[in-house]
């Protein structure tokens, strides 16, 4: 039998309905393929049990002619959201031997459809930064590795960069991220894979650590366009749980999915065009124009203007959100808890977060609070979400002009680690493509659209109107049908 | 604006995070230097601009008014890193 963890979702789904292995048998090959993928770190906890457990029901049900939408689909779970009986750490040591005692609504819904755990994904730290980097507990490889012979240590992106290495590696056929600025997109595009972040709403937040509650909205990530379709079919729905949970019926996505572009309009936004953008990333982004007119789609020019005030708004309105969220850790109800001697109820506090916390979320809590800060909330908070609403009326106006959006998803390829990490300034400017979507509440999917001169992938991204998952889907499978990007990194772990 | 030595210990009290001094004063360029990169937003025209608080329109609903949950006490209390007697438990706060 051929290797099964170069199965996706789609074909172990089908695979396993038609017989051809047991649940068992694919779970047991991704469980080793976890265990052999170590050095990449991409796993926080390993969960085989969970795995294990899920498939021997799979194959039970099986007997009696049963199955459920993720049977015999082990999965992996980003480190965010709260599994119960699984410690769940955001990647902090603030919350380091946290077990939660309830499941968050996505993993819920996902093992309810049959999928079992193979693990805890590491991230960045609270889901804040771009490479990884800022995980308490050791940066995350990415499997790929230029071609110039240097063996520089790439970031797999982030801060979904778990994920999105566990999935380029073939140790998961599939996982869960989350995005607030471009979290799916950016390390899926680094990583040579597809991730969607749907309309905000649209996946429950219930049980997921939060970072900026306005912006945060969990995705799959896959490696391809139908495998992002199943999962995000079994991830998005209604939630009473959550007060901004949309109640929407969620549409047949894999069913309904279709390459034809034939009377789609596909918006280009001229202020993507950034200042000093590599001629790689425009040579992959007009060749992603040329596969979407191949499809059948008319080419529009359109005009964003606010793009350049999203990422500076963006880095003023996460930051809030996130000092407000943070509060929370204290070291009284669970998580860490640093007492110096003698000290009293502020003192606990304040050195239980100076302990726990990293760098780069100490950095943003401070900003945050800056902001919301008496005397300065009005020029920087409110300013904000006044630039916000901006950036969103663009959005609407394109949309009276196109059906989607085609951009390059990010900036560059994967950078080496330790090459940005010094200078907050120039990791946040990595996100300068996938935030307005963020900003707006927006689907946006990023695809593998090609190679760079060094050999790494690069990404498209794909961006919706509210609730239009299946045109962003649609438009992500004709560009995959045509960019047929088979490249996969070497396995040198 | 800008901050000063004084203003990032302000700042990390409210957030009530500790911070050395050697932290402090490295802070001090850091936020500068987003907050200067940040403040290109004021020569954004919003005059008349709502601020943005949904981004996609949602009514919020009311749940049925009847108890959903309860007596749950030892979950609640399972990751505390001190509980006693069935609370949480914290240093003295009143003398």
């Amino acid at each position: 039998m051929a290797d099964l963890t170069d199965l996706g979702v789609a074909a172990l789904r089908d695979g396993f309905r038609a017989g051809d292995f047991s649940a068992r048998e694919a779970a047991d090959a991704f469980i080793a393929a976890v265990a052999a993928g170590k050095p990449l770190n991409a796993f926080l906890i390993e969960t085989p049990d969970h795995a294990i457990a899920a498939a021997e029901e799979a194959d039970r049900a099986r007997a009696t002619g049963e199955f459920r939408p993720l049977s015999g689909v082990p999965l992996g779970i980003k480190d965010l959201f709260c599994t119960a009986g699984y410690q769940t750490t955001a990647a902090s040591h603030i919350l380091e031997g946290f077990v939660p005692t309830y499941e968050s609504t996505i993993t819920a819904r996902l093992f309810g459809a049959g999928a079992g755990m193979l693990g805890k994904l590491n991230m960045d730290q609270f889901a804040m930064g771009s490479s990884n980097e800022t995980s308490a507990f050791g940066t995350v490889l990415s499997p790929w590795r230029r071609s110039d012979g240097g063996n520089a240590a790439l970031a797999p992106g982030g801060s979904s960069g778990g994920s999105s290495a566990a999935v380029a590696a073939r140790m998961v056929p599939g996982a869960t991220g989350t995005d607030t600025g471009g979290s799916i997109r950016q390390p899926a595009a680094f990583t040579g894979i597809s991730g969607i972040k749907p309309t905000y709403g649209r996946c429950s937040r219930f049980g997921v650590v939060a970072f900026a509650s306005s912006l945060d909205q969990a995705g799959p990530m896959a490696r391809d366009v139908r495998d992002c379709a199943i999962l995000l079919e079994q991830m998005a729905g209604f939630d009473p749980k959550d007060a901004t949970s949309l109640d929407v019926a969620v549409p047949a996505w894999e069913a309904s999915l279709s390459g034809d572009l034939t009377g789609k309009r596909i918006g280009i936004p001229k202020e993507y065009r950034v200042e000093g953008m590599p001629a790689e990333i425009e040579a992959l982004w007009q060749q992603g124009i040329a596969f979407a007119r191949d499809a059948g789609a008319e080419i529009v020019d359109v005009s964003l203007p606010h793009t350049a005030h999203a990422l500076p708004a963006y880095y003023i309105i996460a930051p809030a959100e996130a000092s407000s969220n943070l509060a929370r850790y204290d070291g009284v109800r669970y998580g860490l808890r640093d007492l110096p001697d003698g000290a009293n109820l502020q003192d606990m506090y304040a050195a239980t977060r100076a302990a726990g916390f990293g760098p780069e979320v100490k950095r943003r809590i401070l900003i945050g609070t800056y902001v919301l800060s008496a005397g300065f909330y009005d020029a920087y908070y409110t300013k904000a979400q006044k630039v916000r609403a901006l950036i969103a009326r663009d959005f609407t106006r394109a949309f009276e002009q196109c059906d989607l959006l085609l951009t390059p998803t990010a900036p560059s390829a994967a950078f080496a680690l330790g090459e940005k990490s010094a200078d907050p300034l120039a990791m946040y400017l990595n996100d300068v493509f996938t935030v307005p979507a963020s900003l707006a509440g927006l689907p946006a999917m990023s695809v593998p659209g090609g190679l760079s001169a060094e050999g790494l992938p690069l990404g498209l991204q794909i961006i919706g109107r509210p609730l239009d998952e299946q045109g962003v889907l649609d438009a992500g499978l004709a560009i995959e049908q045509r960019a047929g990007f088979t490249a996969r990194a070497d396995r040198w772990w | 604006m800008s901050v000063d030595l004084p203003t990032v210990r302000k700042i990390a009290s409210l957030a009530r995070i500790a911070v050395t001094d050697a932290e402090a004063e490295a802070m001090v360029p850091e936020l500068n230097n987003i907050l200067g990169w940040v403040e290109q937003l004021q020569a954004v025209d919003t005059d008349g601009v709502a601020p943005l608080a949904a981004v996609i329109p949602n009514t919020l609903r009311l749940r049925d008014d009847v108890v959903t949950d309860g007596d749950r006490r030892d979950e609640v209390l399972r990751n505390a890193p001190q509980a006693e007697h069935g609370f949480f438990a914290v240093p003295k706060v009143i003398e």
